[in-house]
């Protein structure tokens, strides 16, 4: 397992933790019923703080994608991973939506708007 | 259970008073206490280890009033290391040992000979010729010595250098790796609190400033450098702290949550953060 915590990052180190945990348990790499490292012990190995791990496995909890069992730890929770899928295509859709909207109001075509957007994987792939 | 909770503490002495103290360490966490030299940080560790007594307020050690007679036991349990040297000058590091093999009750020779080899410390040196970084090790390895479920530390890495300092950082982060262990450290030395607590206890002028979870702290405020008239566009609330530098241009401290989210703000160290709450208490 991978995690890796960027300090000059803006994005808060819990919500680092828990997306990156996220992206594992989407793409497979974390399967149900695996066991992730104990608060303390990812603390202690990542050397960031106890209270922001246990936020962000707090997080992970409350949207379901771990459970904890008292004394035993934290596991990858059995979850429909489609239904996960299916509402992050929601959210996608309702972004793009609003980018369409945005590129109207600068009067910016789809081709250009394409363009912008190309640039930005591209960015994200280097 | 808190591992240290101090409730409404006053204590003067001559012109110098911490009043109103109300600071609580979870166990299981590190608590930083960092503050300018004469802000009250070894005053608060010395009220809370009883070898001074408050004039008011009440103070408590894992879970035990420090006026209560069962705190002699209290310390036990407890691993402190001062900003200044207490062992007898002729003794060196073995005899220092015996002594405290009759003294604490869970006394773990293995171990401490174990750290005297970590540290290289010579064994046969008298204390009075010890360098301050060999003090401070000396100090540190006596105090993990004991199986103590809390530490106390004030200044435990000054004098160290960079090198010897992350070593020990890396033996606390190993100590609260266990269940129930927990860490009061005050330092001057922000980057290693920073790099090591989970919260961050501000001390100014003998008063409690600020007292928050250090990683919410670092997010909720982000640096902002531009131009003045950049500056100006800023919400008044957005901005928690600023100093005007040559050629025009402006840095400050800007609480995010005010601040416009296309705004670009670097992030700060909890340095920058103190500085900049220090500087506008003065200018207010």
């Amino acid at each position: 397992m991978e995690i890796i915590i960027r300090n000059f990052d803006n994005q808060p180190i819990y919500e680092q933790i828990a997306n990156q945990i996220k992206a594992m348990i989407l793409s497979g790499q974390l399967s149900p019923g695996d066991a992730l490292p104990s608060i303390r012990a990812l603390a202690r190995d990542l050397k960031i703080s106890v209270i922001t791990t246990k936020r962000a496995y707090d997080e992970l909890e409350a949207e379901g994608f771990l459970s904890t069992v008292a004394g035993k730890g934290s596991f990858v929770a059995e979850k429909d991973l489609r239904l996960v899928r299916e509402g992050q295509l929601r959210q996608l859709e309702a972004h793009l939506e609003q980018a369409r909207a945005l590129a109207a109001r600068c009067g910016l075509s789809l081709q250009e708007t394409l363009d912008m957007a190309r640039l930005i994987f591209e960015e994200e792939l280097q | 259970m808190n591992a240290i909770e101090l409730s409404h503490v006053n204590k003067a002495f001559g012109d110098f008073s911490i009043q109103d103290l109300s600071l609580t360490v979870p166990e299981g966490t590190i608590c930083g206490l960092i503050g300018e030299n004469g802000a009250g940080k070894s005053t608060t560790i010395r009220l809370l280890m009883h070898a001074l007594r408050a004039d008011s307020g009440n103070l408590s050690v894992l879970g035990i009033d420090v006026n209560a007679p069962e705190f002699l036991a209290v310390k036990q349990d407890v691993g402190v290391v001062l900003d200044e040297a207490y062992f007898p000058e002729v003794m060196d590091a073995v005899q220092v040992g015996k002594i405290m093999a009759s003294t604490y009750t869970r006394w773990d020779a293995a171990q401490y000979a174990g750290f005297l080899d970590r540290f290289q410390l010579p064994r046969k040196k008298q204390f009075k010729d010890y360098s301050r970084g060999m003090t401070m090790k000396l100090a540190i390895a006596v105090a993990l010595s004991h199986a103590p479920r809390l530490l106390v530390l004030d200044e435990a890495t000054a004098g160290l250098d960079t090198i010897v300092r992350n070593e020990i950082l890396e033996l606390f982060r190993d100590f609260v790796s266990q269940p129930n262990h927990s860490i009061l450290i005050s330092s001057h030395i922000l980057s290693d609190l920073e790099k090591l607590c989970d919260y961050i206890a501000f001390l100014h002028q003998g008063k409690l400033v600020v007292s928050e979870e250090k990683d919410r702290l670092l997010e909720r405020y982000g640096l902002f450098s531009g131009t003045a008239e950049q500056f100006a566009a800023l919400r008044a609330e957005a901005v928690a702290g600023v100093e005007h530098l040559a050629y025009g241009g402006v840095r400050a401290l800007v609480r995010r949550a005010a601040a416009p989210a296309a705004l670009s703000l670097e992030k700060p160290t909890i340095e920058d953060i103190i500085l900049f709450l220090v500087k506008g208490e003065k200018a207010a």
